[in-house]
């Protein structure tokens, strides 16, 4: 029987939920006992090469790619997973929310105190996605089946969480496994 | 007709960067870039928050290495309650460099064994399936093992000194929220073999002299691949001697001449200037006193080696030696030197925390110190990819009114530049073709730097690369993803 398939993706994200599943210490190398790590569908998105069993979300969305992404991802995924405070609600990205976008590039590009003032321009090129208005949690954008919660999750309720989805176990996921921070 | 190449490194996926690279009507590359396409506005978000907060915000920029911010951004805001360097109590100060030089070392055990050991062990060409920490596992049980083990090490330690593993809470302005018992450091000194600190420095020890012997094996490859002259720029000791947590900056030229020395990084504006390119989000910092053509520099373990003076610690300093004989004693520009570079810092801090741990003062009772606010504070680190700037000021209300931040990357982001140039130059100009080689070269160029926006995705496997040829209409010529 061929072994269940992950596919994990960064979107607005810090890499932390990632560093935290790498957490799993000894326990990674017992893991391709139990999985495939799909290296296509983080390579591109138009082209996943098979289905995937269980896909692993970090980070909201803020551009334009991002949504794609997790479109893309929601199509080649049997079961979706927000892991993280960013994907589930936006986290610290998010906190840009209130304020317009045009006052976050003015703040970072044209009040710059290393900047001198003849240099200051806002980035702004075909080969740079466009920044959405607000930073949006990702099952505001498509559907999601589990939410793993912390900032990041600790790595025994990662590994509780793929391990038992995977195996087709019910997630059971325990009182002390549970933080939001 | 010209024509351009996009490779995009984890972007399509992860969003975080990519290389375009241009070519005329006969195939020679007339421009390459590397973009940052994140844009996240943190300097903007952060104003109105109390400033006490900074250190747990920060850190959630990148999750790679969280402790870097979360210090550098303490620092900062140690001065502005008015305990600035030199003022923290020995426990506090103590604790923070613990707390830093367990993050070196599990970052960069985690850069030597999970990214870079699958292209020494298993060679740059082989299956992307088995090129990563468990293809390094069938091949060589052991090692993969204790690099599994260094880096939870490293964790460890960051758990017993910030609270958690990623993005913990232990520094506060003007301190820290907590000591090391006797127990925890009883289980890092004595802790049942493999995981205490007499092992970490023995698999440190032995992951130089791996690097040593590759190198022997693949001289050309290793000292003519992206080796290119540039400045080099670190915070040292105040003495010279190499120190990750605190220290002057200084920066010297591709000769080793001195171009900034014992500089307060208080007066870092004076200094470091930063230009926008259009094209990126990511901004191209340069030295002041040399303008913003020659005054780009490189940071990171390669530049760490070449600015300071001594390690000081005594196998390490051993490992310097030779490392420095080998260019007779001049900096060493040769891009892939940043991974010997590396494991020695690996094994220097791995001394460092042994150090540390046999110190009283880590069981102090006296945590945080607070002397006379004031409204603006610097706070400098070397993070493992290097030198880390946080720059903040606060209002009456004690809210933030300003945030400057130079990520180590950043001040990386002119030389990886000119090594991904150096790879269109070398492997791509007047070869329109696109082979599989040349994107294992682009991807090698931009790893030496270990930038943070692609180090986590290829732990568990090989960098996405997608390269498209594009004529001047926008037609696709040929595509090769991987
Ligand atoms: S949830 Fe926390 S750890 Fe995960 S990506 Fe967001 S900020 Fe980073």
């Amino acid at each position: 029987m061929s072994k269940p398939v992950i596919a994990t993706a960064s979107l607005a994200g810090c890499f932390g939920c990632h560093m935290s599943l790498l957490d799993i210490d000894e326990r990674i190398l017992g893991l391709i006992d139990l999985v495939e790590f799909n290296k296509s569908p983080i390579d591109d998105i138009k082209t996943f090469t098979k289905p995937v069993d269980v896909g692993l979300i970090e980070g909201g969305c803020c551009n334009s790619e991002n949504v794609e992404v997790l479109r893309s991802f929601r199509k080649n995924c049997k079961v979706l997973v927000s892991v993280g405070e960013c994907a589930i609600m936006g986290g610290l990205p998010a906190m840009r929310n209130g304020i317009p976008i045009r006052e976050c590039l003015e703040e970072a590009y044209l009040n710059s105190p290393t900047v001198d003032p003849e240099d200051r321009l806002i980035p702004n090129d075909e080969d740079l996605p466009i920044i959405l208005d607000k930073v949006y949690p990702c099952h505001e954008v498509v559907k999601i089946d589990h939410f793993l919660p912390g900032c990041p999750p600790s790595a025994d309720l990662i590994w509780e969480a793929v391990t038992a989805l995977v195996e087709g176990r019910p997630l059971q996921l325990t009182y002390d496994l549970i933080k939001f921070d | 007709m010209g024509r351009k190449i996009t490779i995009e490194p984890v972007t399509r996926v992860e969003g975080h960067g990519k290389v375009t690279i241009r070519l005329d009507d006969a195939g020679k590359v007339t421009q390459s870039r590397f973009h940052v396409v994140e844009f996240r506005g943190f300097e903007r978000f952060v104003q109105g928050r109390p400033y006490w907060e900074a250190p747990v915000l920060v850190q959630r920029l990148c999750g790679i290495c969280p402790v870097s911010h979360h210090l550098a951004a303490a620092k900062a805001m140690d001065v502005i309650v008015g305990a600035g360097p030199g003022k923290l109590t020995a426990t506090a100060e103590k604790m923070r460099r613990l707390m830093h030089y367990g993050q070196m070392l599990q970052s960069h055990a985690l850069h030597f064994f999970y990214l870079s050991s699958p292209d020494f062990l298993l060679g740059m060409d082989a299956d992307p399936a088995v090129r990563n920490i468990i293809g390094v596992a069938a091949l060589n049980k052991d090692l993969a093992v204790q690099g599994v083990l260094l880096r939870k090490f490293g964790q460890e330690i960051i758990l017993a000194t910030a609270g958690k593993k990623i993005h913990g809470t232990g520094a506060v302005p003007g301190g820290i929220n907590k000591n090391l018992s006797p127990e925890e450091r009883d289980r890092f000194l004595k802790g049942a073999a493999p995981l205490n600190i007499d092992q970490m420095i023995e698999w440190s020890r032995a992951a130089v002299e791996l690097f040593k012997d590759y190198h022997r094996k693949n001289k050309d490859m290793v000292d003519g691949f992206a080796e290119f002259p540039s400045n080099h720029l670190s915070l040292v000791r105040k003495d010279g001697a190499l120190d990750f947590y605190h220290g002057v900056l200084r920066a010297v030229d591709a000769e080793g001449r001195k171009v900034l020395d014992d500089v307060d990084y208080q007066n870092y504006l004076e200094v470091i200037g930063e230009e926008t390119r259009s094209w990126s989000y990511m901004k191209f910092p340069y030295l002041r006193s040399l303008g913003k053509t020659d005054g780009w520099y490189r940071v990171g373990p390669l530049a760490r080696l070449n600015t300071c003076d001594y390690i000081p610690s005594p196998l390490a300093q051993k490992e310097f030696e030779v490392y420095k004989a080998y260019t007779d004693g001049k900096p060493n520009n040769m891009s892939l030197h940043t991974h010997w570079a590396r494991l020695i810092e690996l094994l220097h801090s791995a001394e460092v925390i042994k150090e540390l741990l046999l110190d009283k003062d880590l069981q102090g009772a006296k945590l945080v110190k607070k002397g006379k606010k004031v409204a603006e504070g610097v706070g400098l680190i070397e993070a493992p990819r290097g030198t880390l700037f946080h720059h903040y000021r606060i209002n009456d209300d004690d809210q933030i009114t300003m945030a400057n931040l130079i990520v180590s990357t950043t001040n990386n982001n002119e030389p990886m530049n000119r090594a991904v140039h150096w790879v269109a130059m070398n492997a791509l100009s007047e070869k329109p073709e696109i082979t599989e080689g040349m994107l294992n070269r682009v991807e090698v160029a931009i790893r030496a730097y270990d930038p943070c926006l692609s180090c986590a995705t290829h732990a568990v496997g090989r960098m996405p690369l997608e390269v498209t040829l594009v004529d001047a209409r926008g037609n696709v010529l040929q595509r090769k993803v991987r």
